[in-house]
């Protein structure tokens, strides 16, 4: 691959790179350029209002939406996409997505665990069948996270025998079982009832801290405060604000943001 | 009513119920073997793949069973390029018209009966094994397919129970199954009556166990939907 195939990320991110992002749905415009960047070891939190491309921006990472246009870089290497008409831009190679999606960790807001297999089974599918590791190493490697997460004694119960705070426990090993790069949370714990998503933050913590990086969208304040390394406040598909946790927090420069953190009073 | 010519028609109609049984099972077996590309086919947004699916199911679903048979029996025969073929030694036999026509009549049903199925699959469940690399095939494989099933099963019971009565129609085309062997039998004694009750006990009697087994498949595919086993 010569270097013009794989220009680096213009302003740093070896880990992650989204440079002006445009997504529209129909007539309504999600994401307005919106640019943002991980390094290595990062925690990242995304936090605005509802509807403000926060998700979008995250499905956009791993292509489970394609954007209209912009680049985005996993690990320094671009994704290839190229205008297909009125479709907007395709990726050039599924291939190529598909190898960055099996680095990328997702944790979605309603777990999406398979119903139809057991725990240990949504652990061990995609690390057999997408990265081939043989069976024994795959339960192995599943039955340390479970262990990790706490849910070891389920390993062979089925998703809907399980509260939502362990189904979304279970998701976040199932991610993890990939040994990603990356892990992008999308409002992991907004399905969840209060007393569950104390269960939840202390996993994400738990992996916050071993190093490993991570996207965020989150409506905890506090939690975001907390673990992240960098907090980007997003509004109206436009990165609006974007620091370290004590600056954004605490002296926000942009009144948007202000009146936001001042609106939920975290 | 004729007691005694009742239990005396049973072996020969325990006879045509298995000439029943054969091509209702053949017919289903491959059926749901053409069905399951179809269907995927049919979910496709590609033209090419879901516009000739499309019709397909439009031509089996809209005509009766009966002209179909007829058409294969009775038309194909007509056709010299038919008749020259190497397909002929196949299409003279009545056994393998109901055949080939049960199976293409079953496999347009069950498509539809799996398309709908594939569609009900929750999204998020398909997203995630998008967002893990899965390849379209093995998602489809390891994810969509096998969740489809579960969730087609009881509409594709009724298409198997549908089947079993459809395949009356083989005995108007010379085959003696159990309708046939009914029908052969009261052009002999005269006796509609006794025969075709008897004949329709034993519809029922296979119905029943159709729809035993099929619970059984119903509760064996389940185990997410059981209350969990104790575990160790």
């Amino acid at each position: 691959m010569t270097e013009d195939e794989n220009p680096p990320p213009p302003n740093g991110g070896s880990a992650l790179a989204v440079e002006d992002l445009h997504k529209s749905f129909g007539k309504l415009e999600v994401l307005k350029g919106v640019s943002a960047s991980a390094e290595e070891g990062d925690v990242v939190s995304i936090i605005g209002a509802s509807g403000s491309g926060k998700s979008t921006m995250l499905r956009c990472i791993n292509l489970l939406e394609t954007p209209d246009s912009g680049r985005i870089w996993v690990g320094g290497e671009l994704i290839r996409m190229k205008q297909a008409g009125r479709r907007g831009l395709v990726p050039e190679s599924q291939r190529q997505v598909d190898r960055i999606r099996s680095t990328v960790g997702m944790v979605f807001q309603s777990f999406n665990l398979w119903t139809h297999m057991t725990v240990m089974q949504n652990l061990v599918e995609a690390p057999i069948h997408v990265l081939k590791l043989p069976k024994v190493e795959a339960h192995e490697r599943a039955e340390s996270l479970l262990q990790r997460v706490g849910l070891i004694d389920k390993r062979d119960h089925y998703p809907a025998h399980l509260s939502g705070g362990q189904q979304q426990r279970a998701a976040i090993a199932r991610a993890l079982a990939m040994e990603p790069q990356l892990m992008l949370f999308d409002e992991p714990t907004s399905a969840l009832d209060p007393e569950l998503v104390g269960e939840v933050l202390k996993v994400i913590r738990d992996i916050a801290e071993e190093g490993r990086t991570m996207m965020i969208v989150t409506h905890e304040m506090a939690f975001a405060r907390e673990v992240s390394s960098k907090v980007i406040f997003l509004h109206d598909g436009l990165v609006e604000e974007e620091g370290p946790p004590e600056q954004l927090f605490n002296a926000p420069s942009s009144e948007r943001c202000r009146q936001f953190l001042a609106a939920g009073e975290y | 009513m004729d007691f005694q010519l009742m239990i005396d028609s049973i072996p020969q109609l325990l006879e045509g119920a298995w000439m029943t049984v054969k091509l209702v099972a053949l017919a289903l077996a491959l059926g749901i073997c053409l069905a399951i590309p179809l269907a995927l086919a049919r979910v496709s947004k590609n033209p090419f793949l879901w516009m000739p699916v499309y019709g397909f199911i439009f031509v089996f679903r809209g005509t009766p069973l009966l002209v179909q048979i007829f058409i294969v029996y009775y038309g194909l025969g007509q056709s010299e390029a038919v008749r020259e073929s190497i397909f002929w030694p196949f299409f003279k036999e009545a056994y393998w018209c109901a055949i080939f026509t049960f199976t293409l009549n079953t496999s347009a049903y069950t498509a539809e009966i799996l398309r709908g199925a594939i569609q009900a699959v929750p999204h998020g469940e398909v997203e995630a094994a998008r967002a893990l690399g899965m390849p379209r095939l093995l998602m489809l494989r390891r994810v969509v397919v096998p969740r489809a099933f579960r969730l087609a099963l009881p509409a594709y019971g009724n298409e198997i129970i549908l089947m079993l009565k459809g395949s009356a129609l083989a005995s108007t085309i010379t085959l003696l199954d159990l309708t046939g062997v009914a029908r052969v039998i009261v052009a002999r004694t005269f006796a509609p009556y006794e025969l075709f009750i008897m004949a329709a006990i034993m519809y029922l009697a296979l119905t029943l166990l159709i729809v035993r087994a099929l619970k059984y498949a119903e509760w064996r595919l389940s185990p997410h939907l059981r209350p969990p086993r104790h575990s160790k």
